[in-house]
Order: structure tokens, then sequence, then C-alpha cells
């Protein structure tokens, strides 16, 4: 079953991390209102292969918005024009027959692009690895309940820990900063008891770690709020502000 | 019947309740100074994989993982929605580790080891303890307590649950403690890496040979012992839940190297999915079971109403009560709509074939919030607001806010899906291939028939049997790498302390990577005309027509056939393009189904094999006058392990599955 | 690295140079405008001059004078030190942005907003600042009658009508003229210089310009600097929204733009 909606996709398409890239254009044609916009770039690869073409490279899996690996940057904006939508979310009716709709890749010089749409988030894992956790080794733990957490501090550490690492705050943000996404992790932990132990050397590390990645810093437009497939919250980066000029003041250390 | 002399499940004596605590108190142990010299290659980062290879290193091994993701967070697990179950009696409500053993081997149709369902019954709570102390932020209740919901297929409330985001909560919690480990150079973490074969030597698994996804180089990597964790095989459908790169590549891999291969017809249809809108959908969403508790399922009650639907010509909210069927209240009076999750799933199936089907294609049932929007939530509502005869429409109004509060995610989710106002309309619905039971035989370590290689998580032919309850896929997961892995992994290591690391230049090494690079390189070259994608769907509606929810005799030899036929034209016309030392995902793709081209294979064998219908596997031949799963426990009541003897040639060994603790009897709903 | 580099070299160390000195600045605004709203006094100037003389000789003043001035320097280098190593952080930028569709366009524009205040400041600073302290403003003599509160002015001069000077900034003595007391009063007549300034009509439209981009700069720049130092607060947000709007996107500026637009129409 086809659909009636032809549009005119320009794609970045890059071979590799050394390539300079560049702007092609696509026709697609038939496209059905109920597509998601990665099913449309499966037809329009799959015309492409036909064809004797390289297909677009694009990063995806779960294709229901949680693992956070799309990471299309779709006429001007992360995950394209809806709020709180991953691209795997997106679906063609948002576009009218006719539209020309311009993809890139997130850019940030964290987030080199591997090929065309697909970049390189490792930069994340190394932020979360210098600090995002609690060093619990398996079997200290205590009973489950045996530290009561106050509902709302439980909801809030929830809601902060809901990013799924897709990288839209780095794309949205004007200065490619990762605060959005350091400051969800650090402020979860901020908000849990079981995170007091650890809390200042972490938001140090963590946010050492995010400087050494190039990123840049945080302006506070809110441009990641506004764009944050499943709305993080500025107030996690004021938090981490908070935290780490605390820290440094305070932290027993020479 | 008897088991096969080639499968040991090593499982320790004593009674049920005594032989973990036994086990694990003598099970060899390795000492501090020589962890550091031994190494662990583990295969995928899910629950299972990321929470071993955290436990592992903290212990003090050395630790390889490997993903095919650009992160370790992105594993599947991520997107289980409901709960974990654990045996805690928070409500105290009678729950117990017995209960929880006890419900899960019948939920599975009395397909599984008591023993291994057991310990993991056991384990739970830990879980729950750990998950908390790495900050995953469960539900809690006012009070400051965790909170718990119940679900189906039991009578206690056990579940615990991180709003409709638990696996990735938990995913996340063991993706720190992994990437901590990281940190502290205890692990090696490889992303965008896929394994493409093992490595035996000596009869002993000893290492992998892995892709970089991004440079297209092969490496060759050693280990003492291998982890498979690499997750389920449900793509094989080419439709389902799980996420597009979801694979079976490394399991089969294992198993073309000498692992024996469990009850792979055992796939858990879900009952609740978006249904397929059209040939481009690449995936299918799942609606959460929870769903089930206020949702009513119906049909037409006549085929031309069902007929008019499809065209659009009747609007289903015209359509009169009396000319509705309630088919599961109708056919399960006593479960009505909440009926586990294979009955309720064939149940809709019966009623499309029947030509009830509602949507465009025909496939799909109705899931009506109106009726308790109205009538349960809106007259309480009511009742509270002290509105005295309320109307028609303000019943509604008051009832859409309650829905709204609790299931408002779900519903915009489906509304975003497919467009259409799931408060205004009925939900429409289908099952969904959604996991499998099966997986790699392991023995009570988790060990494979392969010394050394290890299956956990959902790779392994699991502790569900023939049937998965809801919330028990994360337990089983962290189950196995937290608390059983750490352990078990000693009984063969203690031995592997003489073991210097061996050098990749070995022969073994040699010549597996040789033979990967041929079968990238036969792929590459067959250049013929038509997509991996065009080859994948056409397995995916041959599994589905034919193996899927309901099976038969002709069917599946039909589907055998079928396969072969499908799998010479892949090796013959497919086309991959793009270059072998390059980021190339359709390259990747490729080897996937060439995987589950033969996969296939051996699921129609192993469904034509089990004369019975029993949990999520469904022979036509085999049911009741009422059509209901017609088990045969004195024939069938075996573990199904396939050892693959040859191109597309299996042998079955069977292990007898003894049950000293429990009773069996028919499930009954009704 | 001393704990204190570590901190101030770090991206949210580095902000929280801009935020406090940022802060800091607008807190000199309010002084600065509730000190020149003796422009608009009807005495000759004389308010205004004196003021100034307290503003440039009063110890305290003076030091915070200094911290004001590095909190300009800072402010604006720190700023757009951070505004080019942000630009660096994304090397190879989109063909095509949406901005307005998730963020106000002053936060987006803040170094370009800040660069026109700097540019303004140096303006601002070399027709007053400099001129009163290093260059040749005229002195005016004030006479006030203490019993009616009468003032007038006229240049402080020789006979022949050449300006004189004075040692001191300032210089008041209490004269009797016809038995009444009156109060001379010697000062620099900066009002002058002012009122002769904003004649230009060129220059008033810089002042003008510079209102409004300090205003928008302030729109985002005020609640910015709150959040930099961590403090978001759900109870309290509303208020520094309050101020960042009315006070310092709206008020200040227009009180500022309306000495300029006073001496060119008005007066």
């Amino acid at each position: 079953m086809s659909g009636n909606m032809n549009l005119t996709l320009k794609v970045w398409r890059q071979k590799n991390k050394d390539d300079r890239g560049k702007f092609e254009t696509y026709p697609v044609q038939h496209i059905s209102p109920d597509m998601s916009f990665l099913e449309m770039f499966d037809v329009l690869n799959e015309r492409l292969i036909n064809e004797g073409k390289d297909p677009v490279a694009f990063d995806h899996d779960c294709r229901e918005g949680i693992c956070g690996m799309c990471s299309m940057f779709i006429n001007g904006r992360p995950h394209g024009p809806l709020q709180g939508v991953t691209t795997c979310q997106l679906h063609m009716r948002s576009f009218k027959n006719g539209d020309t709709i311009v993809v890139e890749p997130w850019r940030a010089s964290a987030f080199p692009v591997i090929k065309d749409l697909a970049v390189d988030r490792s930069a994340f894992d190394r932020i979360i690895s210098a600090g995002g956790f609690i060093s619990v080794n398996t079997g200290n733990a205590q009973d489950a309940n045996s530290i009561p957490i106050p509902k709302d501090d439980a909801d809030a550490a929830f809601a902060a820990a809901t990013c799924i690492g897709c990288g839209a705050c780095v794309a949205a943000c004007k200065n490619a900063s990762a605060m959005l996404f350091v400051s969800a992790k650090v402020s979860q932990f901020a908000l849990l008891p079981q995170g007091q132990a650890e809390r200042q050397e972490r938001v140090l590390n963590m946010v050492a770690q995010m400087d050494a990645e190039g990123f840049g810093s945080c302006t506070n437009t809110g441009a990641c709020e506004a764009e944050c497939p499943k709305g993080i919250s500025l107030s996690n980066i004021a938090r981490m502000n908070r935290d780490y000029i605390g820290a440094q003041l305070s932290v027993q250390k020479a | 019947m008897t088991t096969s002399p080639k499968l040991d499940a090593k499982i320790p004596d004593g009674q049920l309740e005594q032989k973990w605590t036994k086990y694990r108190s003598t099970v060899p142990l390795v000492n501090p100074a020589n962890k550091r010299n031994l190494e662990i290659i583990i295969v995928g980062s899910g629950l299972a994989g990321a929470s071993a290879a955290a436990s592992l290193a903290e212990l003090g091994y050395k630790v390889k993982v490997f993903c095919f993701q650009d992160s370790a967070r992105r594993a599947h697990s991520i997107a289980a929605q409901g709960g974990i179950n654990a045996a805690k009696n928070y409500q105290n409500d009678g729950d117990s580790t017995y209960r929880l053993f006890y419900d899960t081997i019948k939920g599975g149709d009395y397909r599984a080891r008591e023993a291994n369902v057991y310990r993991l019954a056991e384990v739970s709570a830990n879980i729950i303890d750990q998950c908390v102390a790495q900050g995953v932020p469960f539900a809690r209740e006012y009070g400051g307590m965790l909170d718990n919901r119940s679900f189906g297929g039991t009578q206690v409330k056990r579940t615990f649950y991180a709003a409709g985001q638990t696996g990735q909560q938990l995913l996340l919690g063991a993706y720190s403690a992994l990437q901590r480990q990281v940190g502290l150079g205890q692990v090696e973490m490889l992303t965008r890496h896929e394994m493409l074969d093992i490595v035996n030597i000596d009869g002993k698994c000893r290492g992998i040979i892995a892709r970089d996804a991004v440079t297209g180089k092969l490496e060759r990597h050693f280990g003492h012992a291998v982890l498979l964790c690499s997750g389920g095989y449900g793509n094989v459908f080419f439709l389902s839940t799980n996420a597009m790169g979801s694979n079976v590549t490394a399991a089969w891999k294992a198993h073309k190297k000498g692992a024996f291969f469990g009850n792979p017809c055992f796939t858990q249809i879900h009952p609740t999915c978006i249904p397929v809108s059209g040939d481009h959908q690449s995936k299918l969403t799942l609606m959460s079971e929870s769903l089930r508790n206020d949702g009513r399922i119906w049909v037409p009650k006549r085929k031309e109403d069902a007929e008019a639907i499809r065209t659009g010509k009747l609007n289903p909210n015209d359509l009169k009560e009396e000319d509705r069927d309630y088919y599961l209240e109708r056919r399960y009076p006593a479960f009505g709509n909440l009926v586990p999750r294979d009955v309720a799933s064939r149940a809709a199936k019966e009623r499309c074939d029947a030509g009830f089907g509602v949507n465009r294609t025909g496939e799909a049932v109705y899931l009506d919030f109106a009726f308790n929007m109205k009538y349960k939530y809106g007259k309480k509502e009511a009742t509270k607001k002290g509105i005295q005869n309320p109307t028609e429409e303000q019943l509604t109004e008051l009832g859409k806010a309650v829905v709204k509060e609790q299931y408002g995610n779900l519903f915009d989710m489906y509304q975003q899906i497919t467009g259409v106002n799931p408060y205004e309309n009925p939900m429409m619905i289908y099952p969904a291939v959604h996991y499998t039971m099966g997986g790699l035989w392991v023995d009570y370590n988790l060990m494979t028939t392969v010394p050394g290689l290890y299956a956990l998580g959902e790779a392994n032919f699991s502790d569900h049997g023939a049937n998965r309850l809801g919330a028990s896929a994360l337990m089983q997961g962290l189950a196995d790498g937290y608390f059983v892995i750490p352990y078990t992994i000693g009984a063969y290591l203690s031995n592997e302390i003489r073991t210097k690391a061996i050098d990749t230049n070995h022969e073994a090494f040699e010549a597996a990577e040789k033979s990967v690079r041929e079968r990238l390189e036969k792929l590459k070259n067959i250049n013929g005309t038509k997509t991996v994608d065009y080859f994948h769907k056409r397995l995916g509606k041959i599994m589905w027509d034919q193996c899927g929810m309901a099976r038969n005799e002709q069917g599946l030899k039909q589907a055998i056939a079928d396969i072969q036929a499908l799998r010479a034209d892949f090796w013959k016309d497919v086309r991959v393009p793009g270059g072998l030392n390059e980021f190339n995902p359709e390259l990747e793709k490729a080897g996937r189904v060439a995987d589950f081209l033969e996969l296939g294979e051996l699921m129609c064998r192993d469904a034509l094999n089990r004369n019975e219908s029993c949990g999520g596997h469904f022979r036509e031949e085999f049911q009741t006058e009422e059509g209901e799963a017609l088990r045969d426990d004195e024939n069938f009541g075996y573990v199904a392990a396939w050892e693959m003897t040859g191109d597309a040639n299996w042998e079955l060994h069977r292990e007898d599955l003894k049950y000293e603790n429990i009773k069996i009897a028919q499930r009954s709903y009704k | 690295m001393s704990w204190l580099t570590r901190m101030f070299s770090s991206t949210i160390g580095q902000k929280l140079i801009v935020a406090l000195t940022g802060l800091f600045l607008c807190t000199f605004l309010v002084v600065h405008m509730t000190g020149n709203l003796q422009l608009f006094k009807d005495d000759h100037g004389m308010s205004f001059n004196m003021y100034s003389v307290f503003m440039t000789t009063n110890p305290l003043i003076k030091t915070v004078s200094y911290i004001l001035y590095f909190s300009i320097l800072f402010h604006a280098f720190k700023g757009l030190h951070l505004a080019y190593k942000n630009m660096k952080a994304r090397p190879v930028g989109y063909a095509v942005v949406n901005g307005k569709a998730n963020s106000h366009w002053t936060s987006r524009y803040m170094g370009i907003l800040g660069t026109i205040i700097l540019v303004f400041i140096v303006v601002h600073m070399n027709d007053f600042w400099a001129e009163y302290k290093f260059g040749h403003i005229p002195y005016v003599q004030y006479t006030e009658n203490l019993e009616s509160g009468e003032i007038t002015a006229k240049p402080y001069a020789d006979e022949a009508g050449n300006p004189k000077s004075i040692a001191n900034k300032a210089e008041e003595t209490i004269v009797s003229i016809n038995g009444v007391d009156h109060k001379i009063t010697i000062t620099k007549d900066l009002y002058a210089e002012v009122a002769e300034t904003f004649k230009n009509p060129l220059l008033v439209a810089l002042y003008l310009i510079s209102m409004f981009a300090i205003g928008f700069h302030l729109y985002h720049g005020f609640q910015s600097g709150f959040q930099t130092l961590g403090l978001n607060h759900p109870r309290y947000n509303p208020a520094i929204q309050f101020l960042s709007t009315w006070v310092f996107a709206i008020i200040i500026p227009a009180g500022f733009a309306a000495m300029p637009l006073y001496f060119l129409l008005i007066k």
C-alpha cells in the first residue's frame, strides 16, 4: 500500500569522517502519511539500492522512541517539527505533499560524523564513565525499602532519569552544549539519598569530562529543553550549576 | 523418555529450596590474583550483558563487552515497559519465593526447569535491592516505600515499576554500573562491533571474531570464557516489537559451532500491539498489557458490519451494543479480557481469520474504553463530585479525565502512530511477535553445550518454558547477570587459571576469521537484484503465516520447503551495496538475515516435531473441543535441544523435565 | 592547577564569571539610572553636577568603580571568549536552523547585543567619563538662595569672560547677599556637557539603539545569570522573570533613553 505524498529530500551525504560531505536531493513519491519518517527513509534506501546507489546511512534501532539511537536534524530542528517526539516516532502526516525536507546529521565537534547522518556519540558514554553512577558493587545492597524516599523526590529523579541520551540537546543548542544531558544524570542521583555519598565527586568529574570532550558552554537559551523528546527540564541544569559551584567551594581536597 | 547423554543440566542435588544456597556455597572459587589474569568476553550489553559485565568486573575479571549499537545503553532491554517481578511480599498479600516459582512454571505451561525457576524466584528480591542501591527510581508511594502493581497470570502484587519505562530505568542502572567499570579500566567496551563467529580451541570456546562496524575491520579477541547476552530472535518474523537491529547472529554462530538450540519454536505473541498499517511498516509497537484492565476487546457480530467498517462505511461507535461480540468475555467468562497473552492472541487471530477483523487489512480487533470510561470511571467520578443523574456526555467527560491520568502516555503514543484519537474511537490492536522463550540450551551454570560458552538472558532457552509471564523477562536478564553467572562461572574458570591468554594468531582464530571474511565477501559479490529487506519480508511472512500464532503439520512442511527455496534465492540474488571496509548497515543486515533464513527452518522443524500445543506453541491438530491448547506431558514433557550436524541438518536431543515440587495441571481460564 | 583555576577554567566556572559580573553590572545600572534621573531636575543641573562630584570623589564609590570597570572588561572578555569557544564546538554549521522554534532570539544573539553595548560603553565613557576626568569641562557657579531655594547659574569666569578653574572638583561657600544666606557652589558643568552632546541627533540615535540592545541583552541576561548561579526555583522564578522583563528590559533602558531624547527634543 502506498500513499499519495510526493516530497523532495535534501539529505546530507558524507562518506566518512574525513570526507567534506554535501547535500544530495532526492525526490520521493507515493509516501503514505501513516509512514514514520524513518520508514520513508527505508523506502528511499530500497530505491537507491535498486538503482545501484549507496543507501543513506542513519542510526536507528528500537523505533519506538526509547533507545535514543535515531538522530536526524530535520528542517532546522532535531527530531523534526513535533515536540516530545523522536525521529522514529515522527510520522509523515506531519508534512504536506510537495514539501522539501532538509535532513542533516547532529553537528558538534564532540559528535563527529561517521557516515551520512550517523554520528559518534561515544562522548556521552565517557561522561557517564566519569561519574554517572552510584558506586555499589553487586551484592552490596541493603533492603530496597530500608531508605524511604519521598514520592516527589523519587518522581523528580525519575523525570531526570528518563533521558534517552539521543543528543538532541547538543544538536539543538547553538553552542553544542551537553549540559542538559549531563545535568539530567547529575540530578537523578542528587535527588536520591543513595546518590549523596558521591554527590560532589560526581558533578566535578562529569563536568570535567564534559569539558574535555569539547562541548560548548550553556548560555541558557532553553533550546535543549524545548527540543528534548523526553522533556528534561532546565531546572536540572540549575541544579548542576549549584552542585558544581558548591562542590568546588567546599570539597575537602586542596 | 530419557534425557540425552549429551545434555547434562548439572542440577545440584538436594531439596529444591536448598539447591541454590548449597551450590553457591560449594561452587569452586577463583582467587582474586587469578581473576586478574582471566579474560571474559561478553556479547551484548542489555540487562543480562551489562549486569554480568559489571558484576564480573567488580570481582576482578578482565572483561570485554561488545555491542552493535553506538552505546551500551541502546540495547533493546531499554524498551521494556511494564515492570519487573520480585517475591518481596512488600504488599503483605501472601507472596513468597515459592509462589513466584509456581506462577512462573505454570505460566510457562510446564515446560521449564524447576531448579532454574526456583533460583530465579529466590534471587528476584536481591535484584530490587541492587537496583534501588544503584539509584533506579522505581515508583513509590507517598510514605516513601516502593509501589507495586499486579500483572497477568498472578494473584499478588509483586511487579515493581518505573512508570511505563521500567526496562529503561533498569538498563540505565546496569549501564551505569558497566560504565563505571569502563572508567576504572576493568571493562573494555567495544561499541559498534558485531560478533560474527566464536572460536573454539580443543573443544573449548576461546574467543570471538568481531567486525568493527565503522571501519569494517575484522578483529580477533581471546577470552577464557565467552558470554552471549545477545537477546532474542523475534525479528525472524520481520515485523515484531523488537528493535530493528535485534538479531540471532551471535547465538546462531554459536549454534553452528556446537551449542545446542533449545525450544526454538517457543515464541511469545503479544496480544495488544498497534496493527500493521501498510507494507512499508518496519516494526510493530506494543501497547502495554495494562490496557486490558479497562479496555474491552470486541469485533462485530455480523460479517456485513465488519466489511462495512473495513471499507469505512460504518463508524464503529455507531454499532449497537447487541451487534458487538466481546469474544474474550464470551469465551472466558472467568478471566474475560485478562486471559494470558497466548490465549488472547489466538482468540484475536481466530476472529480475524473468520472474517471479522476491522481495519483495512482485516487484521485488527477493537480495544474499547468507551464503556469503562462512562460506566466504571464516569459514574464513580460523578458520585464523588455529587452530580445527580449525570448525562451520558457528562459521564464520558468525567471518565475521560481518569483514563487520561492512567494511560495518557500510551494514548498519546497510539495517536502519534495511527493518527486516530483513542479517546473518541476504539483502539485497534492485533497480536505481534514480542519475545522468544527459546534460545541456546544451557545447564544450571548457564553454560551451553560448548565448554566455556555461556548464554544469559533472552538468548538462552530460559526459565519461561513455553510462555513467559509479564514482567519476568527483566527479572531473568538481571538474575542471570547479577546473581547467577558471577558464582556459576567459577565452576569453569577455576579450572582455567593455568590457561595463559592464547595468541590470536592461533590457527583456530586464523581459520575463523578467514571463514567470516569469505562469507562477507560472498554476500557482497552476489550482486543480485533484490534487497536484503525483500528477503527478510518474505521470510517474515512465511514464518508468521505458518509458524506464528497457530501451526499445523502441512503448513510447517510447506514453510520448511519455502524457506529452503528462499534461502537458495537469497544466496543467488541478494544485492548488498557498499564495501566491506566501511560503515555499511546493509552488509550487517544481510548477514543477520542470512542467519534468520537458517533459524526459520529450525523453528519450523521444532514446531513440527512438537506434536502438542503448549504456551505460545499452538498446533491446530492438538486442541480441545473448545479450541484450547492440548498439552501432551507424557510424550513432550521435555526441552527440545537441537544439535546442528551439518548444513541445514539437525539432530534432536531431549532433556526430560521432572516436576517434583509442582503438580502438573491443565491451564483453564474459563 | 589549584582548585580555583580549575573551577574558573571549566565551562561552568567561566559562565559563573559572566553571571556574577553581569548581575553586578545590573545593580550598577539601577544606581546609574537613579542618579541620572537628576538630569530632569529643573535646577540648571546643579544636583546632577554635585552627584557627579560625589560619584567621582567618594572613596567607597571610587573603589566600587574600579570593580565596575573590571567587571565590564571581564564580562565582555569572558562573554566573547565563550562565544568564540562555543562557535568552535560546532565547526560545521547547519544549513537550516529553525531557532525560533525552540528559543527566544535574544538568547541566541547575546554576543552581538553585548558587542553593541560594548561599543556604546566606549563611546559613552569617551563622551562623559573621559571628558570629565581628563578633558576641559568648564566650571559653573551656582548661587542658591537658601531662603527661597532659587538657584541661578553662570559660567565660572573672570571679568573678561575667560573660564576659570579651581583645584578641586567642587567648592562650596556660604555668603550673605543682602542679608540673605546664599550658597555659592563652583563645580565642573557636566550637565552642560550632557546637554550639548545630546544636541547631536546621530549620537542620540546611537544611544537609542544601544538602549534597545541593553533591554534585549538584559531580558535574557538577568534571568540567565540566576540560572547559571543555580538559582532556579518554581517559587521565585516568576519574580526573576518579572524583574528581568519589567525592570531590566523595559524600565531601565526606557529611563536611560529618555535622557538624550529630553535634551534633543525638550531642552
